[in-house]
């Protein structure tokens, strides 16, 4: 039998608990853009870069672009009108003007902010072996084990630097896989993006450590535009991490970025990611909206693109991570686990976009919804008339808890080949009470009965991720459903 | 179109015995027609095929005018035979006639002017063209307790003498309590290149049963549209059959209310297409209080050059819980000309629920195909013996055993 005062303290721990512990904002001096959306902001945010005149030029297309196009309006959450007028487009720790050489030169405010994220910096005090590129705002502030990296020929480092130093590679891959014009959202990022990590592997190399980035928005009103470009050359392979966070703040922020993965012959890239974005409080205020167009293309034949991602946080989410196989053998997968609970919204899922022959795609998405939250999984499976041979395989299934809460499958399925073969499947249900009841017998108390019964739910996909995103993503699942039963 | 659209508006109801009121509100549907326009592509539920471009370039100009001033004769090799039924007759767009005569005339009741709900009917485009041009409105109400000795059969019969016309057609059943009836829909045209737009209603109420079996076989130039509609009360059932094959073009529309608690709708649907055609299927199935139950079952079979669509939507209210709902769109492609595109959707908003779909296409089976050549068949009875077992999954699903067997025979699949 419990005593009170237990149980004040275990209420109280689960108080903490619930409170979204990256929801800290950092006192440090910004460099900002003028507010709003015009050609003097690019050119700004061009010039403070000091990029090349290609690139203002192909930013300015993207803004002209922008002008003519609408925002998509066929999504689920539906959201308030966004002024694009009222938002900073840049913004930069004033201690950034001059990029600093070594982590030493970096202002101790931001190495704090990133130790209370926990994300080590230091490499001397580093135990695991990720090599970490740190984005704060507008800019990318840190990159680990450079020099461990550039033995073996590997380039990790902010976009913008290597705007500066291979033009050649950004120039060629830049917008080869999300073009200028592809929607509102990749467009507006495709002018105004401000920083980003990009990755080449040269080939026949494979990359020792996993590489990863940390975003964190800082600054209020403004709208994160990070951009990100991996290239796997031949027989590469390439594991690539990505985690978020941004503080609590009342208002609605933006997150739209743009990744873009390219694999080239027998290479592999493999792209996971933890979103933990702040949803919003419990009644739905604030929160990050986070529009991400997230796009791999196999281009060469035998490659493999593996999509994971754990999406636990931001008001809305709303993206579709998708494979184009257009390399003959090309192999594409997308796990995905997506939890919605308070006023939280996601509409999530991929797209296999099948050119090549004998090409596979495999989707796995597990969708949990709690408390008023909406959870849609979307998504396509395009086989074309040439892609003879193809195999595509998709599982999705949701649980609800209440019902007060929604959870959808659109599905789209597209066979053009006769050769190939397509099979969907998708369940809806509850946790069941027999398996409530089984674990409490055994003394489990019914919260933790619950995290059990969902990390099983999700052990498919957690499967998927490396062993230290794999923890932290289990800690995730448990504390994003806290308080959603009972 | 617009202004051929008044034109055939104003021609049609010129002579027209309905009072200005009725006039009026056929009227209001024109315009709203006329607003709309025929659905395109820009319209989620017709992503994958696309009427207006259809019509324009299968059909061309549509005339809407339909002169049904003087009768046809009806030839009496249209009627199915080694069955006793009672018998509804279009031909062309006209009722010619109405044969109940297995029933008893006091259970059965049809009015001629039926005045359905305004705002109920305004659905989509295609249900305010037939709302504006339907010519009657029938209304037949099955009396309480009573149930149909004999099916009722609706021949849907098109000569030669119609061609770039637009049909519209509107049958309401209304089912009392505890009664039941079998309705069987056969589509038959000798005509060409006619645009023909079909509006059901089916309203059942407590314990009522309606089996409804669609069947499109004959092969024709036609583009088909067809909206039905199902209110069902406590612990009412209904069963659709669609046996889609015949026509050039044929989309049917199924949108289903569950009302009451233990009401249950099944629907299922063979998709057999060869040389072009186009076929569509697209429920929605509204799971709206507790305790109801639906399940679907589509299976296609695609060569040259067909295109099938499956759009299959589950909706579960927060109110409708312990639903069970399942679906499942199964389709051999036979050739690499073939198509096929499925949606199948699930938006739930109550937890306490089982729902599932699945969806699958391919090839039919090589391994399957060697084992039974294997054992002494050539490679086409092999195919044939597969398919059919493929497509008797289905029409096993049929509870009406004469008109299992009807259909077994009129698609030649032996057991």
């Amino acid at each position: 039998m419990k005593t009170e005062s237990s149980q004040n303290s275990r209420e109280k721990e689960i108080e903490k608990l619930k409170k979204y512990k990256y929801g800290f904002s950092t006192d440090i001096e910004n460099i900002k853009a003028p507010k709003g959306l015009n050609e003097e902001v690019i050119r700004f945010i061009s010039n403070i870069k000091k990029e090349p005149k290609w690139l203002l030029d192909w930013r300015l297309k993207a803004y002209q672009r922008l002008k003519v196009l609408k925002e998509p309006n066929w999504q689920k959450p539906k959201y308030p009108k966004i002024n694009y007028q009222d938002l900073y487009y840049y913004s930069a720790p004033k201690s950034f003007k001059e990029k600093p050489k070594s982590l030493d030169e970096l202002d101790p405010k931001l190495l704090e902010t990133y130790k209370k994220l926990g994300i080590p910096l230091q490499e001397q005090k580093r135990l695991n072996n990720i090599a970490v590129d740190a984005v704060f705002d507008s800019v990318s502030v840190a990159t680990t084990f450079k020099d461990k990296l550039t033995e073996k020929g590997i380039i990790f480092c902010s976009i913008s630097e290597a705007i500066q130093k291979h033009p050649e590679l950004v120039r060629k891959y830049l917008g080869s896989v999300i073009p200028l014009t592809d929607h509102f959202f990749a467009t507006l990022n495709s002018a105004v993006f401000t920083d980003g990590s990009f990755v080449y592997v040269p080939p026949g190399v494979r990359c020792p450590m996993e590489l990863s980035t940390y975003f964190r928005i800082n600054a209020s009103d403004t709208g994160q535009f990070e951009r990100t470009l991996i290239i796997a050359d031949k027989g590469s392979y390439v594991s690539y991490l990505e985690g978020c966070t941004a503080p609590m703040r009342d208002e609605n922020q933006l997150h739209a970025a743009n990744v873009e993965l390219i694999a080239l012959d027998d290479a592999e890239i493999k792209y996971s990611t933890v979103q933990n974005w702040y949803p919003g409080d419990k009644d739905g205020k604030g929160g990050i909206y986070n529009f991400v167009t997230k796009r791999g293309l196999c281009k060469g034949k035998n490659s493999k693109i593996s999509w994971t991602q754990v999406e636990t946080g931001s008001a809305i989410t709303w993206k579709y991570p998708s494979c184009i196989l257009k390399g003959d053998n090309s192999i594409g997968e997308f796990y995905s686990i997506a939890i919605t609970n308070n006023h939280q919204k996601a509409d999530t899922g991929t797209k296999m976009i099948h050119l090549g022959k004998n090409t596979k795609s495999k989707i796995i998405s597990k969708g949990i919804s709690a408390g008023f939250s909406d959870m849609t999984y979307r998504g396509l499976v395009d086989i074309s008339k040439k892609a003879d041979n193809s195999r595509n395989y998709t599982q999705c299934d949701s649980l609800l808890m209440g019902n007060k809460c929604g959870a959808h499958t659109v599905p789209y399925i597209k066979n053009k080949n006769s050769g190939s073969n397509l099979a969907h499947e998708a369940t809806t249900s509850k946790i069941s009470e027999e398996q409530l009841h089984y674990c409490q017998q055994r003394g489990l108390n019914s919260e933790e009965a619950v995290g059990l019964i969902v990390n099983g739910f999700c052990k498919e996909v957690l499967q998927q991720l490396p062993m230290e995103f794999a923890v932290e993503a289990q800690k995730l699942v448990g504390i994003s459903l806290e308080g959603s039963v009972g | 179109m617009e202004k051929q659209l008044i034109k055939d508006f104003e021609k049609s109801f010129k002579n027209s015995n309905l009072d200005s009121e009725k006039i009026n509100l056929k009227k209001e549907f024109l315009n709203k027609f006329i607003k709309e326009g025929l659905p395109g592509k820009n319209l989620e539920n017709w992503k994958f095929s696309d009427l207006s471009k259809i019509i324009k370039t299968e059909i061309g100009d549509l005339s809407f005018y339909n002169d049904i001033s003087s009768p046809n004769k009806i030839d009496p090799s249209i009627y199915l035979k080694g069955m006793e039924h009672n018998s509804i007759v279009f031909i062309n767009g006209r009722v010619e006639k109405i044969n109940l005569k297995f029933e008893e005339i006091d259970k059965v009741e049809i009015s001629e002017d039926f005045q359905s709900d305004k705002t109920s009917l305004d659905i989509n485009s295609l249900v305010n063209l037939n709302s504006a041009f339907a010519e009657k409105n029938f209304l037949l109400t099955v009396k309480e307790n009573y149930s149909f000795k004999k099916p009722l059969v609706v021949y849907h019969y098109t000569n030669k003498k119609i061609k770039s016309q637009n049909l519209n057609l509107r049958l309401n059943f209304e089912l009392e309590k505890n009664t039941s009836l079998k309705l069987i829909d056969v589509l038959d045209d000798f005509s060409e290149k006619n645009f023909i737009n079909t509006f059901y209603s089916f309203k059942l109420n407590e314990d009522a049963i309606l089996k409804n079996y669609k069947l499109d076989i004959k092969n024709n130039s036609n583009i088909k549209y067809s909206f039905t509609n199902f209110e069902q009360e406590k612990n009412s059932l209904s069963e659709t059959f669609i046996l889609s094959s015949g026509s050039d073009f044929n989309k049917n529309e199924i949108n289903c209310n569950l009302n009451g608690n233990y009401s249950s709708a099944f629907v299922n649907g063979i998709l057999s297409l060869n040389k072009k055609k186009h076929h569509e299927i697209r429920t929605n199935v509204n799971h709206l209080t507790e305790s109801t139950k639906s399940y679907q079952l589509i299976k296609s079979v695609l060569e040259n050059n067909a295109r099938a669509v499956y759009q299959g939507k589950i909706f579960v209210s927060s109110d409708a819980q312990k639903t069970d709902g399942y679906q499942l769109s199964k389709a051999i492609l036979l050739e690499d000309t073939t198509e096929f595109n499925a949606k199948p959707e699930l938006e739930i908003y109550a937890d306490d629920v089982k729902c599932s779909h699945g969806s699958a296409s391919g090839s039919l089976n090589e391994n399957s195909i060697f084992y039974i050549m294997s054992r002494g068949l050539n490679y086409k009875q092999a195919k044939e013996l597969l398919i059919n077992g493929f497509l008797l999954d289905v029409i096993n699903k049929i509870t009406d055993e004469d008109v299992k067997n009807l259909i077994k025979t009129m698609i030649g699949i032996k057991e």
